[in-house]
């Protein structure tokens, strides 16, 4: 090949070239835009996290179900058969539950310390950094899938049928659920970098958080009585995990009134919203998840400009 | 000619924590203390880079060459100013920095590839060619974190020169891997050249911006201090190091030594077929100084024909004004122009007190039909 005769064609290529800015403010759009355009770096990192973290172990990625699995046993035990709480075939309720919080979990306390983690990437190499957040958030995702699988496969083998009319409210859940990690994600990474001890007082906000979200017991048969009396139940559903793990064991579990396997009395398990309703919460949920993942890339932007002092 | 980097009033500031307040703790219990200092990595600095030029970065330590060009790459965002890139960029800063140990080199490639901004399928289709060019085919499916650190750096630079970048980037890197390897990437980053890339070099070797650039910016202190044609900047930049040198200069010796005037007896500098020249310099010395005369002797391409032995030349200088002969008794070199620097330096070599760069321009003129630089009188006959 002729060398020389490349510098032709180059050049006429380059004259329409599209124009990149580097400049100490980027608008939010273009911030959207070039996270887009971005994308196919954000599964290389997460389907690399994923393979390193697993790399050197027997079992791969099957740890990502025997660690939520051996979680599941230990509340079944201690709820179903400890305290004796009443609920029939608790064990789906929960599992419904734990796959929403788990991710949830996962997403938010790995994201947080990555940017600090990463510093020597982010200080060398150029990408838009908010994506090495949104890596733990797809890995997560990846393991919210495998476990759906599980959980699909236990349904099968306990021959209990999911709500067929209420499946679709799954979807727009769980993208809601997505957008919302993403964005708490995006933030709490940002945030890392200029106080270290977000890392740690973020696992003692996700355990109380964990607590204030009905996975491991019911909420229309614990405080919503109660909530309900005073006009706060609202309160209660500013967690937006709560709407969502509400929904999945809507889905999953099916009953909202089921009778108590103790006691034989009647026991409200979960809202008994039509399927309207739900997808109207939902829906609502997503808007906002979104609106929040974007004002995160805003608050991204802002913070992003100082990460080499700090790093 | 397209401009493919405008860079434009770019200032860097840097925050410097003396006392970092990173815990919530520290920072609930000190809002105000752990002193910051803003430091100006860059000021103002403005440039074009049009397409296919080469242009080099130099600047000692500190002047804030890595930072312009971590700017240039989005690597670190300009305080003010902004930088407008045409066409895809590929960055040879830390080579490697983007690896992951723990995954394999091909892992690597499409990771580092991915985070240069490239498709799959696009470094599919280059892929043989990186696992040749680094040279380490054998090991592609080991982790990288069994790699000596050759190895390292050399798939970092496969990956980055074969994926077709309009924009090069090129930081020191050349002073990487073995002598063979060196000249490997000189050679693509020629090929480069004729291909018509832009490519940016930051580096302090002024000899290899001599022999790659057209065109050289000088930094120093974060200001923009010459931009023009490689010899006339190299010249700024070495009268800068001396400049600098000169404040941390404990024995005051710099600045008291100069060269003045360069002459012939003819007054010309003209040389023909192979006869020598000979140079009356006049050595201005403020105080006695005994020391090394150094001659370079420079092609217009850039290329060093010839420097002389910093301690082979013993000169003793008086007070007042000196005159120092320098011979060259034989020039066997083809038609053109040669440029000579002249410097003095401390009896070990390791401190230059004076320098004058392209102190005299020779014009070779040469009558035979050889081509390139040296007249070695090849003769062949029929036996």
């Amino acid at each position: 090949m002729d060398e020389a005769s490349l510098a032709g064609p180059r050049e006429r290529a380059l004259a329409e070239a599209p124009v990149r800015v580097v400049s100490a403010r980027v608008g939010l759009g273009r911030r959207l835009t070039t996270l887009w355009s971005r994308r196919e770096l954000l599964w290389g990192l997460v389907f690399s996290d994923i393979r390193i973290k697993y790399k050197n172990s027997a079992l791969g990625i099957f740890w990502s179900m025997l660690s939520p699995a051996f979680t599941l046993a230990v509340y079944y035990m201690v709820f179903s058969l400890f305290l004796k709480n009443g609920i029939p075939n608790f064990v789906v309720y929960l599992f419904a539950g734990l796959v929403v919080w788990n991710m949830f979990l996962t997403a938010v306390s790995t994201a947080t310390g990555v940017i600090v983690d990463r510093a020597s990437l982010v200080k060398k190499v150029s990408f838009p950094r908010e994506i090495l957040a949104l890596s733990n958030v797809g890995a997560a995702i990846v393991y919210f899938v495998v476990q759906i699988v599980v959980l699909v496969v236990f349904l099968l083998v306990l021959r209990h049928a999911p709500a067929w009319g209420y499946l679709w409210l799954l979807p727009v859940s769980f993208l809601a659920l997505a957008a919302f990690s993403a964005a708490l994600s995006v933030v709490m990474s940002a945030v890392n970098v200029y106080f270290r001890d977000m890392k740690h007082l973020i696992e003692v906000v996700l355990q109380l958080w964990f607590w204030l979200t009905p996975v491991v017991y019911s909420y229309e048969n614990s405080i919503a009585p109660h909530l309900a009396a005073h006009g706060l139940s609202i309160l209660y559903f500013l967690n937006p995990v709560t709407l969502v793990v509400v929904t999945f064991q809507r889905v999953f579990y099916v009953t909202p009134v089921v009778h108590s396997t103790v006691t034989g009395q009647v026991l409200n398990i979960l809202p008994t919203w039509s399927f309207e309703r739900f997808l109207l919460l939902n829906l609502a949920l997503l808007v906002l998840s979104v609106v929040a993942f974007v004002v995160a890339e805003a608050v991204f932007g802002r913070l992003e400009g100082n990460f080499e002092s700090e790093l | 000619m397209t401009t493919v980097i405008e860079v434009r009033e770019v200032s860097k500031q840097f925050k410097i924590h003396h006392e970092r307040h990173q815990s919530l703790k520290e920072r609930v219990l000190h809002p105000r203390s752990g002193s910051t200092e803003l430091f100006n990595a860059l000021r103002d600095v403005s440039f074009d880079v049009g397409a296919g030029e080469t242009v080099g970065i130099v600047g000692h330590n500190g002047s804030g060459k890595s930072t312009l060009l971590k700017c240039i790459c989005g690597v670190l965002k300009p305080s003010t100013g902004q930088i407008r890139l045409r066409g895809s960029l590929a960055a040879l800063l830390e080579l490697g920095a983007g690896f992951q140990p723990e995954l394999s080199g091909r892992d690597n490639v499409y990771l580092y590839g991915a985070m240069l901004g490239l498709s799959r399928r696009t470094v599919d289709a280059v892929f043989d060619e990186i696992v040749e060019f680094s040279e380490i085919a054998p090991f592609i499916d080991t982790q990288v974190k069994f790699y000596s650190s050759g190895m390292y750096v050399r798939l970092a630079f496969a990956v980055a020169v074969n994926v077709d970048p309009d924009i090069l980037v090129v930081d020191e890197v050349l002073a990487v891997g073995d002598e063979r390897f060196q000249a490997k990437c000189v050679d693509r980053i020629q090929r480069f050249q004729r291909e018509g890339r832009t490519i940016l070099l930051v580096t302090h070797n002024a000899d290899q911006v001599r022999a790659l650039c057209d065109r050289a910016i000088v930094l120093d202190g974060g200001d923009l201090v010459a931009d023009g044609p490689t010899h006339e900047s190299l010249r700024v930049f070495r009268e800068r190091l001396l400049d600098e040198a000169a404040e941390h200069d404990p024995e005051k010796l710099l600045g008291t030594i100069q060269i003045d005037s360069v002459t012939t007896p003819s007054g010309s500098f003209e040389v023909r077929n192979g006869a020598g020249v000979h140079l009356d310099v006049v050595v201005s010395s403020q105080g006695a100084f005994s020391g090394n005369f150094v001659v370079e002797v420079f092609t217009r391409g850039g290329l060093l024909v010839s420097r002389s032995d910093a301690q082979g030349a013993p000169v003793n200088l008086v007070p007042g004004a000196n005159r120092v002969a320098v011979d060259l008794p034989a020039l066997p070199l083809l038609d053109g122009v040669y440029d000579v620097n002249l410097g003095v330096v401390d009896t070990h070599g390791h401190t230059v007190v004076a320098w004058r760069e392209g102190a005299a321009s020779l014009q070779v003129i040469y009558d035979g039909r050889e081509g390139g630089i040296v007249a070695l009188g090849t003769a062949v006959t029929q036996l």
